[in-house]
């Protein structure tokens, strides 16, 4: 099997297990994770120089999900590479347990505690600064999502990452258009978010963020520019791979009911026969 | 230091964020993961000589409270020991969240320290004013609260503070204030307190600015024969309970006093503990539920009784005398 269908089988595989994540816990941010899933996928399988038996080791990439809420697709990668045992997925949400609704630090492979948008291009600011204070050759590479362009401190972030000329960052928008009340254009327009990107002093490249051989290539590539920040526009689809949830802002954290489930696993299932 | 007899002389012309800057500069030569960041503060915090010998330790983020807090804890996470140099009324403020989130929840070795705190700033109104912080600062799980009470406590606190594997607000004021030590040759503990003066008809309980009004007032009652124990809480949070406990059993009465509401501060810490465990009389002086007058600090100070004149009234009407 080839690079690009392991990775697309992968993700498959991750979105099933999200889906049933979700799905037994009865809450979860169903379309956000599924948009995200193969950025995840990429970055944990092909790009970040990781080590799950060692996962603090000094000089391993770091990946900060400021979009903290979806973070279904994050517990089920961490699990399957290996961070902590695959059976605790089943915990997700419960009482007392460490797989909460957002990234936590307790939990082996999470490097920060998120949720409150807005955070974490400023604390990966910060961590791509110490790699250049220190040599190291490390990237620091953060997820943010399209409605969390509104929150002030990303700009904040975003100039210190240029003043810096931090070119071991990489930010990358899960760009799937929708927040929790609708278009993001209706709620707070972003339009041209490339260029307000590009005017802060990042090198800016956009790509579908669904499609894995696009992700590889955009991911292999960075630095883009020496000296500057990267920032990859991810265009995705809320929900994708399941085509009644897609684009379909409602999803954004309903849990599907028992048919709804039935019939994503077997959609999900119909994509990875032909993954081979 | 237990003898108000040996109390030092005034007229101390050196600010506590001057000392905070020459003890960081002493300790960042020795540490190259010693950092300084400063939100366009480096004047204000006394940082230029530390900023223009050890350039790459110092890391200017602009005016931008949010960030200052959000970069400092994404440092701190890769090994650095980052000290935020802001002024408290933004930093306590603006960047609560982060200091919630980023640094006390996610802990991370960040330090952060709000100068021209309290009423410092007295001229230029509430905006600027930091009376609210220990409350705020205080009701974070995993977040330590300071205040030092002078330049030599300032100095032991930031030695004891490098090494301090925990985060940490410290608040300091912006002008000299008086010395309440003779000297830095003491033993300095982070949540223990300090028994400045024995006393057994009263005790006043003090932080920051305020312990040397403290013992002034001790100093003065003790010629009408009247007792204070003088307690300087230099760390707010973890408080020493045993101290406030064993004061409030020993000397029946209580009073606090801070540059801070009488809402969630110093006062609310000590009853806290006394109504729980040794109730006794209580008298919380601070800044009332209002924007705070405008003055100097001496005269803020004055307005609000957190003088020698008004507390050893209030220390005269709790005994009776």
């Amino acid at each position: 099997m080839d690079e690009i269908t392991f990775l697309k089988r992968k993700a498959t595989e991750i979105r099933m297990e999200l889906l049933t994540m979700i799905y037994n816990a009865r809450t979860g941010h169903t379309g956000g994770s599924l948009s995200n899933t193969d950025i995840l996928t990429v970055l944990y399988y092909k790009i970040m120089n990781i080590d799950p038996s060692n996962p603090n080791w000094e000089d391993r990439d770091r990946y900060v999900q400021s979009k903290g809420h979806s973070v279904e697709s994050l517990w089920a990668i961490l699990a399957d590479k290996g961070f902590f045992p695959k059976e605790e997925l089943k915990t997700f949400s419960q009482f007392g347990s460490r797989l909460i609704g957002h990234p936590n630090n307790n939990v082996p492979g999470v490097e920060m505690n998120t949720g409150a948008l807005g955070h974490g291009l400023p604390i990966s600011v910060g961590m791509a600064l110490a790699a250049k204070m220190d040599g190291k050759p490390y990237k620091v590479y953060t997820l943010m999502g399209d409605g969390e362009q509104a929150e002030g401190s990303v700009w904040e972030g975003a100039m210190a990452a240029a003043q810096y000329k931090l070119d071991n960052l990489i930010a990358i928008i899960d760009r799937n258009k929708l927040q929790i009340t609708g278009s993001t254009e209706d709620v707070m327009a972003l339009e041209p978010l490339p260029d307000k990107w590009r005017s802060f002093g990042w090198e800016v490249i956009e790509v579908d963020g669904n499609d894995v051989e696009q992700l590889v290539e955009v991911f292999s590539q960075t630095p883009r520019v020496e000296g500057k920040p990267t920032m990859i526009i991810a265009n995705t689809v809320k929900g994708k791979g399941i085509s009644f949830a897609e684009n379909v802002g409602a999803w954004h954290h309903r849990v599907p009911s028992e048919e709804e489930y039935d019939l994503a696993i077997e959609e999900l299932s119909k994509q990875m026969e032909v993954l081979v | 230091m237990k003898n108000i007899a040996l109390k030092p002389t005034k007229g101390n012309k050196i600010a506590n964020r001057q000392v905070i800057s020459e003890t960081l500069l002493d300790l960042g030569r020795k540490n190259r993961d010693l950092l300084v960041l400063t939100s366009d503060s480096r004047g204000s915090a006394s940082m230029v000589n530390f900023g223009e010998e050890l350039p790459e330790q110092i890391v200017e983020v602009g005016i931008a409270e949010q960030n200052i807090v959000g970069m400092a804890s994404g440092l701190a996470h890769s090994g650095k020991k980052p000290f935020v140099a802001s002024p408290a009324c933004f930093l306590s403020m603006r960047s609560i969240e982060q200091i919630k989130v980023d640094v006390a929840y996610s802990k991370t070795n960040v330090k952060l320290i709000g100068i021209s705190g309290g009423v410092s700033y007295g001229a230029l109104g509430m905006s600027h004013h930091s009376v609210q912080d220990l409350a705020v600062t205080r009701a974070i799980p995993g977040l330590d609260v300071m205040m030092p009470a002078d330049r030599h406590e300032a100095k032991k606190m930031i030695e004891a503070l490098v090494d301090y594997n925990r985060p940490v607000y410290v608040r300091i004021g912006r002008n000299p204030v008086e010395d309440s030590y003779l000297s830095d040759n003491y033993e300095f503990k982070i949540g223990k307190a300090v028994t400045m003066n024995e006393g057994n008809d009263i005790t006043i309980i003090a932080a920051g600015e305020t312990v040397r009004v403290a013992l002034d007032t001790a100093d003065a009652l003790l010629a009408e024969g009247i007792s204070c124990r003088v307690i300087n809480m230099h760390t707010i949070k973890p408080l020493d309970e045993n101290a406030i406990i064993n004061a409030a059993k020993e000397t029946g009465r209580i009073i606090t006093i801070e540059e801070h509401s009488v809402y969630g501060g110093l006062g609310s810490a000590v009853s806290e503990t006394i109504s729980q465990n040794y109730p006794v009389p209580i008298k919380i002086l601070g800044i009332p539920d209002e924007p705070a007058i405008t003055g100097n600090s001496k005269e803020v100070f004055n307005h609000y009784g957190l003088s020698v004149n008004n507390v050893s009234n209030i220390v005269r009407q709790m005994i009776g005398k």
